[in-house]
C-alpha cells in the first residue's frame, strides 16, 4: 500500500492486500449498483415496450410493406407468397421495360392466385396508395383472369385499359419489393414517374408540403407569442415577493389542472362566430351583426388555442433561469451608467437565454406534433402534419405513409435538437 | 453651522426619510453633509437603515421626504444612470457572461468611449488593483478577493466623483478582509474620490474612515472621527456599540459646574449598590434622572491611588490574552465589569475570589442616558 500511495505515476494502483484498485472498487460498488438498476427496471422496461418498440415498428413500417408480396391468413396467421411471377419478371427485366406478353402471362397467373388466396383487394390497395382507383382493377381482373384467352395482353388491356398504362406498372415494380421509399416520397409531395426518376407530384396533389410548412409557421408563431407572453410572467414570478408569486404560480399553473378538451372547448365558445367574443363585438357595435370575424375553425383559432395551452411550458423554464438571477446585477448596471434598456439588453436578456431557448424548444417540439386542439378548432385551414397523420392512421388505414409522416416530423426535430446543442449547448438547458 | 457645512458638503442628506410601506419609518429625519474627498463610513446594525440611505443616494430607492444633493443639487429626480455614482455591491454583480475586461469595459461602453481610450482605461484600472493580467478571464474563475478587487475597479473605472460600498468586503474571510481594508483606503488617498461606506463591522469602521455615522433605528446616533466614537460616545447606544463597555446604571444626584480642563460638568452619580461615583455628564439629566455610567475597560486601573471613583472589586474570571489580561469583576454588584490589566512589567497578578482595589478617573467615565 505504501507503495501504490507513494508512487501516483503507477497507473496500476492496488489496495492493501494487492488487489487492483479499480476491480476493487467496482466490486464495492457494485452492490449498490444492482440495487439502483432493480430501481429503474421497471421504467426502462415500460419505456421499451411502449415507446422504443413502436418507434422502431413506426420507422420499419415507413420503408416496408408486403401488401404487393405476402398475403397474410388472418384466422391461421400462415403466409402465402403472392405475384410471384410478376417479381420473377421484373427481376429480369430492367425498370422502363415496355411489358411484353411474358409479363402479361406473369401478370395472368398472379391475378388467378390473387382469386384464389382472396388477396386481391389487399394487393389492389397497396398499388391504390400510390395509383388510386387501382383496386378495383384488381379485383375485377382476379374476378375474370381465368376466364382469359391468349394473347394476354390484348385481352386484359381489352378488360380494362388501364393495364396499358406505364405508370402502374412502374407503381407494380416499386410494389413487388417489400422495401420501398415511395412513402417518403410521397410525403415529401415526390413521385416517381413510368422510367423511374423522381419528380414532384402535379401542383394540385401537393399537401404534405405545405402541410409541413404551415405546422412549422404555425408552430414558430405560437414559440414567438409565447415567448413574448411568458417573458413579463416570468419575471414578475422570479422578482415579486413570496406570498404574491406563489398566487401568481397557481395561476399559471391552473391551465395545468384542466382537461385539455375543457380548455380548448372554452376557447371555441369564446371565439366561434356566434360566440362571446364576437357577441360582444357586435354589442359595443364595433362590427355588424352580419360580418362576425371568423376566429374559430381557422388558422386563429389553432394559433390563439394552443398558444394559450403551451404558455405554461415557457413560462416555468424562463422563471426556473430568472429566478436565481440577482437583481444587483441590473442595480450594478444601471449605476454604471446603464439606461433601464442596456441594463436588460446587455444584463439581464443574456443570462435568461438558456431559459428562452429551453422553453422555445419545448413548445415548439409540442406544437409540431399536436393533435387535438388543430383536430378541434383547426377547420381545415388550421390543422397541421400530426392531424394528417392521425388521418392516415384511421382514414385511409395507409399506415405506411403515416409511418413516413411521423418519421419526417421525428427526423425534423431531431435535427432542430442537434442545432439547439450546437448553438446553445445541451447543459445550458433548463427546465425547472 | 449647518449652513456654514452645506456650502462645503459634496453629498448631503437633508431631512430624509423613508418608509417602505406608509406604515414604518425605516428611516428617520437623516440629516449628513459629506465633504469631497472624505471617506463617511455608515455603521449600524442589521436593520438600522444604513443601507436604504445607500440605495436612495445611489437612486435605487426613492426617499419619502426630503432632498438628497450631490455637489448642490438636488438627485432626487435623476435616474441612478446619471447619477455618474460608482457602486460596490456586496455579492460583488460582476456580470457572469463577460469577462474581467468586459465587465470593466461596460460603463465606458455605455458612455459611448471609443475602443482605444476604453482599453487604456481598462488596463489602468486592472493594473491599480494589481489585476492586469485577468482580464480576460470570467468572474466566476477568479477567488473571491480577486472578484472583490475587480468589482472596486469596474466602480472607479469611469473615474465617478463618489464611490458607495456595501459591504464590500462582507464574504472576504478575515485575514483578506483586513488586507483589502487597507487597499481601499490607499485608494481613496491617492485618488482623492469620495467614499460612501456601509458596514457593521465596528472595526472596518474605525480603521478606514474619516467619519463614522452610527445608525440605530432609523437616526444616525453620532457622526464622528473614528478616535472620538470611541473616546467620546455621545450616548450609551454608541458607547454599547463600539467596542467594549462597561455600563453601571443610577441615578444623578448633584451636577457640579465643571472646570476649564474638563468639557462639561461633573455628575456625582448614585448607583444602585447605594455607593456614589463621579461622571463627565455627556447625555443625562439634571439631579433626580437615571443615567448610565459608560467607562472603557482600559481606563480602569488596578489598585491605584485612592481617588473619587476608587471602589473594591472582586476577581470572578481571568483570561489571558497575551499582551493583556482579561479580568472579570464585581464591581458595585456588576458581575460583568470588565478590566484589562495590561501585561507590562511588574503588573500586579490578580487571583481569582480575591478582593481588590480599582480606580478611574471622573473624565473617562460618561454619565449617558439611560437604555
Amino acid at each position: 500500500m505504501a507503495d501504490a500511495t507513494t508512487n501516483p505515476t503507477n497507473t496500476g494502483l492496488t489496495t492493501a492486500d494487492g488487489k487492483p484498485l479499480k476491480a476493487a472498487l467496482a466490486h464495492a460498488q457494485a452492490r449498490s449498483r444492482r440495487r439502483a438498476f432493480l430501481l429503474v427496471l421497471p421504467l426502462l422496461l415500460f419505456i421499451v415496450i411502449t415507446f422504443i418498440v413502436p418507434i422502431g415498428q413506426m420507422l420499419k413500417r415507413s420503408v416496408y410493406n408486403d401488401g404487393f408480396t405476402v398475403q397474410k391468413n388472418l384466422t391461421t396467421g400462415e403466409k402465402t407468397p403472392i405475384m410471384v411471377n410478376l417479381a420473377n419478371w421484373f427481376d429480369e427485366n430492367p425498370a422502363g421495360t415496355e411489358p411484353d406478353e411474358t409479363a402479361f402471362v406473369a401478370l395472368v397467373e398472379d391475378l388467378k392466385t390473387l382469386k384464389e388466396t382472396r388477396a386481391a383487394g389487399q394487393a389492389g390497395t397497396r398499388i391504390n396508395y400510390e395509383l388510386p382507383g387501382s383496386r378495383s382493377l384488381f379485383t375485377q381482373g382476379a374476378r375474370k383472369a381465368k376466364k382469359l384467352q391468349p394473347p394476354f395482353k390484348e385481352a386484359l388491356i381489352e378488360l380494362n385499359p388501364k393495364w396499358g398504362d406505364p405508370k402502374l406498372w412502374q407503381v407494380m415494380r416499386s410494389a413487388s419489393s417489400n422495401l420501398t421509399g415511395t412513402f417518403f416520397l410521397a410525403a415529401m409531395d415526390r413521385t416517381r414517374n413510368a422510367d423511374g426518376d423522381i419528380m414532384s407530384v402535379d401542383e394540385d396533389h401537393q399537401i404534405y408540403l405545405k402541410l409541413f410548412g404551415r405546422t412549422f409557421m404555425l408552430s414558430v408563431l405560437i414559440t414567438v407569442l409565447t415567448l413574448i407572453l411568458a417573458y413579463p410572467i416570468a419575471h414578475l414570478l422570479a422578482t415579486l415577493p413570496l406570498r404574491y408569486s406563489n398566487l401568481l404560480m397557481i395561476f399559471v399553473l391552473l391551465p395545468f389542472w384542466t382537461s385539455l378538451l375543457v380548455r380548448t372547448t372554452s376557447w371555441m365558445i369564446l371565439l366561434q362566430s356566434q360566440g362571446v367574443l364576437n357577441d360582444a363585438m357586435v354589442a359595443m357595435g364595433l362590427i355588424g351583426n352580419d360580418n362576425r370575424i371568423q376566429m374559430m375553425y381557422n388558422k386563429i383559432g389553432t394559433v390563439v388555442a394552443m398558444t394559450h395551452i403551451l404558455l405554461p411550458f415557457m413560462v416555468l423554464p424562463l422563471y426556473s433561469v430568472m429566478r436565481p438571477i440577482n437583481p444587483s446585477y441590473v442595480r450594478a448596471a444601471r449605476s454604471l451608467g446603464a439606461t433601464s434598456w442596456t441594463a436588460f439588453r446587455r444584463i439581464y436578456f443574456p443570462q435568461t437565454v438558456p431559459g428562452i431557448a429551453a422553453g422555445a424548444l419545448l413548445v415548439f417540439i409540442l406544437a409540431v406534433g399536436y393533435y387535438i386542439t388543430p383536430a378541434l378548432v383547426g377547420g381545415s385551414d388550421g390543422t397541421l402534419i400530426s392531424n394528417l397523420i392521425a388521418f392516415h392512421m384511421q382514414k385511409s388505414l395507409n399506415w405506411s405513409m403515416a409511418a413516413a409522416l411521423a418519421s419526417l416530423l421525428l427526423g425534423g426535430i431531431l435535427i432542430l435538437y442537434w442545432l439547439y446543442d450546437r448553438l446553445v449547448g445541451i447543459d445550458n438547458l433548463k427546465l425547472g | 453651522m449647518a449652513m456654514t457645512d452645506s456650502d462645503a458638503a459634496f453629498v448631503e442628506f437633508d431631512r430624509v426619510q423613508k418608509s417602505y410601506d406608509g406604515e414604518v419609518l425605516v428611516v428617520k429625519d437623516l440629516n449628513l453633509q459629506i465633504a469631497k474627498g472624505e471617506f463617511v463610513t455608515m455603521l449600524g446594525p442589521s436593520g438600522s437603515g444604513k443601507t436604504t440611505c445607500l440605495m436612495m443616494l445611489a437612486g435605487f430607492e426613492t426617499a419619502t421626504h426630503g432632498d438628497i444633493k450631490l455637489g448642490g443639487v438636488s438627485i432626487n429626480d435623476i435616474p441612478p444612470h446619471k447619477r455618474g455614482i460608482g457602486m460596490v455591491f456586496q455579492s460583488y454583480a460582476l456580470f457572469p457572461h463577460m469577462t474581467v475586461g468586459e465587465n470593466l469595459s461596460f460603463p465606458l461602453e455605455v458612455r459611448g468611449m471609443g475602443k482605444d481610450e476604453r482599453e487604456e482605461k481598462v488596463r489602468r484600472a486592472l493594473d491599480m488593483v494589481q489585476m492586469g493580467d485577468f482580464a480576460s478571464r470570467r468572474p466566476a474563475q477568479l477567488s473571491g478577493g480577486q472578484q472583490q478587487r475587480i468589482a472596486l475597479a469596474r466602480a472607479l473605472v469611469f473615474e465617478p466623483q463618489v464611490v458607495l460600498m456595501d459591504e464590500p468586503l462582507g464574504a472576504l474571510d478575515k485575514q483578506l478582509r483586513e488586507h483589502m481594508q487597507f487597499e481601499i483606503k490607499h485608494l481613496h488617498d491617492s485618488l482623492g474620490i469620495t467614499v460612501v461606506y456601509v458596514t457593521h463591522d465596528q472595526s472596518e469602521a474605525l480603521t478606514m474612515s474619516d467619519r463614522v455615522a452610527v445608525f440605530d433605528d432609523g437616526r444616525i446616533q453620532q457622526l464622528a472621527a473614528p478616535a472620538d466614537l470611541y473616546e467620546r460616545p455621545e450616548n450609551s447606544f454608541v458607547a454599547q456599540f463600539i467596542g467594549e463597555n462597561n455600563k453601571l446604571a443610577g441615578t444623578v444626584v448633584a451636577l457640579d459646574g465643571g472646570n476649564s480642563k474638563t468639557e462639561g460638568k461633573i455628575a456625582t452619580v448614585q448607583l444602585e449598590d447605594g455607593d456614589t461615583c463621579q461622571a463627565l455628564a455627556v447625555k443625562c439629566g439634571g439631579p433626580g434622572s437615571k443615567t448610565l455610567v459608560s467607562i472603557r475597560p482600559e481606563r480602569v486601573s488596578v489598585s491605584a491611588d485612592p481617588g473619587p471613583n476608587s471602589t473594591t472589586a472582586k476577581v470572578l474570571e481571568l483570561i489571558y490574552l497575551g499582551d493583556h489580561i482579561r479580568c472579570r469583576l464585581n464591581v458595585h454588584g456588576n458581575d460583568e465589569f470588565v478590566v484589562k490589566v495590561p501585561n507590562a512589567a511588574g503588573h500586579k497578578h490578580l487571583v481569582v475570589g480575591e478582593t481588590t482595589q480599582i480606580t478611574w478617573d471622573a473624565v473617562d467615565a460618561r454619565a449617558l442616558d439611560p437604555l
